[in-house]
């Protein structure tokens, strides 16, 4: 069972990805819903209004970041900021679970967001080639010593990966790819 | 690798907005409000519809210089409206970057026949409906979310539930219809009405708009169905507009625990007062605006 945090955001397109991949799933609005999951998904969404939701319920945060010492966890967008060390704003909140720097809606405001083939790199395997769209997405600035580059998109790395955590800067899921789901809860 | 925007693209960033609250805003201070309650996105505005019904007038786009004030001082997506048709104004605000261009029936309308055609616009746009052949005519030309109507500025939810109830009931019976005579009603193309009737849904996201003033109405659309709501005169009209604001926000979320609702609900100050139906004349309705 994977768990989608389900405070705001396109939580459903993530829903319907693990459903295609016969993985059980279940939002997760407050703190009882992470007990007995396997994995946990921070959607797209908002960066501030996800913030503002966990940021009134320090537990929550402090269980999520637990749930992350043994269970991975994917962001995508919204859910990348969440998990990175800062975003340089202070109304978002940084949990500091994959050690990146990040800035927000670095493309530009929606009349730059775009659909593009990513590439995904993945151990040792040939690159694999997938679709993701950016919405208003952010940067990954810097990436820390232990973080491996995990996406590419020409030059830019706009996915990266911490044991097992992962967390993209665009939403592969909104183009129906499943690959980035089955790695980080199937193998 | 080239770069692709697409319908899709456009529909991508509703997709992100939903299970939240757009806030209608006048300036950059109830801006920043609205951002720290905890707004997906914030709707720029001179004026909020229950001052424009107040006011009367000829209500227009607002003021480029105001919407731009608050586009550089939030985060979040900024959406603005334009009058029904008036493609020129759609085109500054596309040109402005403007996030979401809502075509409002909450403004005054420049084309009485025809709504503007929304498909060459790289900015996406958000249209109110009634009824199922409002929202597929909106889609038709090219909107990207579509929102229910309801009566701006009444602070009165009658309205919302009716178009949402609607538009829910027409889906459900669509299946069991003759769908060429359902798409001639409709005055829409067959393949739109087949799609809608495939995936028993919009082929966009809804959402709830008009009349919502307490975390009880925005519980009420999104068990009826909203994705996400807006809210306009509600928050501002309102005597603690930070407060109600994030109860609306809190309320969103968490919809179907009414327990949650109730803590958001508990130390608000007074909603804003509101409008029967039977004190708006028919022909002072928003909602009949623009079908």
């Amino acid at each position: 069972m994977v768990g989608v945090l389900a405070l705001q955001g396109n939580f459903a397109s993530h829903i319907h990805i693990l459903n295609k991949i016969d993985i059980e799933s279940r939002l997760v609005k407050s703190v009882e819903d992470l007990s007995g999951l396997e994995g946990l998904i921070l959607p797209g969404g908002e960066s501030t209004t996800m913030s503002n939701l966990l940021l009134r319920d320090q537990n929550f945060i402090d269980r999520i970041k637990l749930f992350s010492d043994n269970k991975p966890i994917l962001g995508t967008c919204a859910g990348l900021i969440l998990m990175a060390k800062n975003s340089f704003d202070k109304k978002v909140l940084n949990m500091n679970i994959i050690d990146i720097e990040v800035n927000r809606n670095a493309y530009g405001r929606q009349v730059h967001s775009f659909d593009d083939s990513i590439s995904v790199e993945y151990k040792n395997n040939e690159p694999l080639s997938i679709r993701a769209s950016f919405i208003r997405a952010p940067k990954i600035t810097n990436i820390g010593e232990d973080v491996e580059i995990l996406c590419k998109y020409n030059s830019e790395i706009v996915g990266v990966k911490k044991g097992m955590h992962m967390a993209v800067t665009c939403h592969p899921e909104l183009q129906d790819e499943v690959l980035l789901h089955k790695l980080c809860f199937k193998s | 690798m080239s770069q692709e925007y697409d319908f899709k693209t456009k529909v991508a960033l509703a997709e992100m907005l939903k299970g939240g609250v757009i806030m209608d805003v006048t300036n950059v201070e109830q801006a920043k409000i609205a951002e720290e309650s905890g707004a997906v996105s914030v709707m720029a505005l001179e004026r909020i519809p229950s001052d424009i019904r107040k006011d009367g007038g000829v209500a227009r786009m607002s003021n480029p210089h105001m919407i731009k004030e608050i586009q550089d001082n939030v985060s979040i997506p900024v959406m603005a409206k334009c009058r029904i048709g008036h493609f020129a104004e759609a085109q500054i605000l596309q040109a402005l970057e403007v996030d979401f261009i809502d075509e409002s029936e909450v403004l005054t309308m420049a084309d009485e026949h025809f709504h503007v055609d929304k498909h060459p616009f790289k900015a996406p746009f958000v249209c109110g409906a009634r009824n199922l052949g409002e929202a597929l005519r909106r889609i038709d030309e090219g909107a990207a979310l579509i929102r229910t109507k309801g009566e701006a500025g009444s602070g009165n939810i009658v309205e919302a539930v009716r178009h949402m109830k609607m538009i829910t009931s027409e889906l459900k019976a669509l299946k069991e219809q003759d769908l060429s005579k359902k798409a001639e009603e409709f005055r829409v193309p067959i393949a739109l009405v087949e799609e809608v009737v495939k995936h028993g849904k919009l082929p966009v996201p809804n959402f709830a708009a008009g009349g919502i003033a307490t975390p009880a109405d925005a519980s009420l659309m999104m068990q009826l169905g909203a994705e996400t709501v807006f809210v306009g005169s509600g928050i501002f009209k309102s005597s603690d507009p930070s407060e109600r604001a994030h109860a609306i926000v809190q309320s969103v979320t968490h919809f179907t625990d009414a327990k949650k609702v109730l803590s958001a609900s508990y130390n608000l100050k007074d909603a804003m007062k509101g409008l029967l139906m039977s004190d708006i004349p028919e022909d002072q309705r928003f909602s009949e605006r623009g079908k």
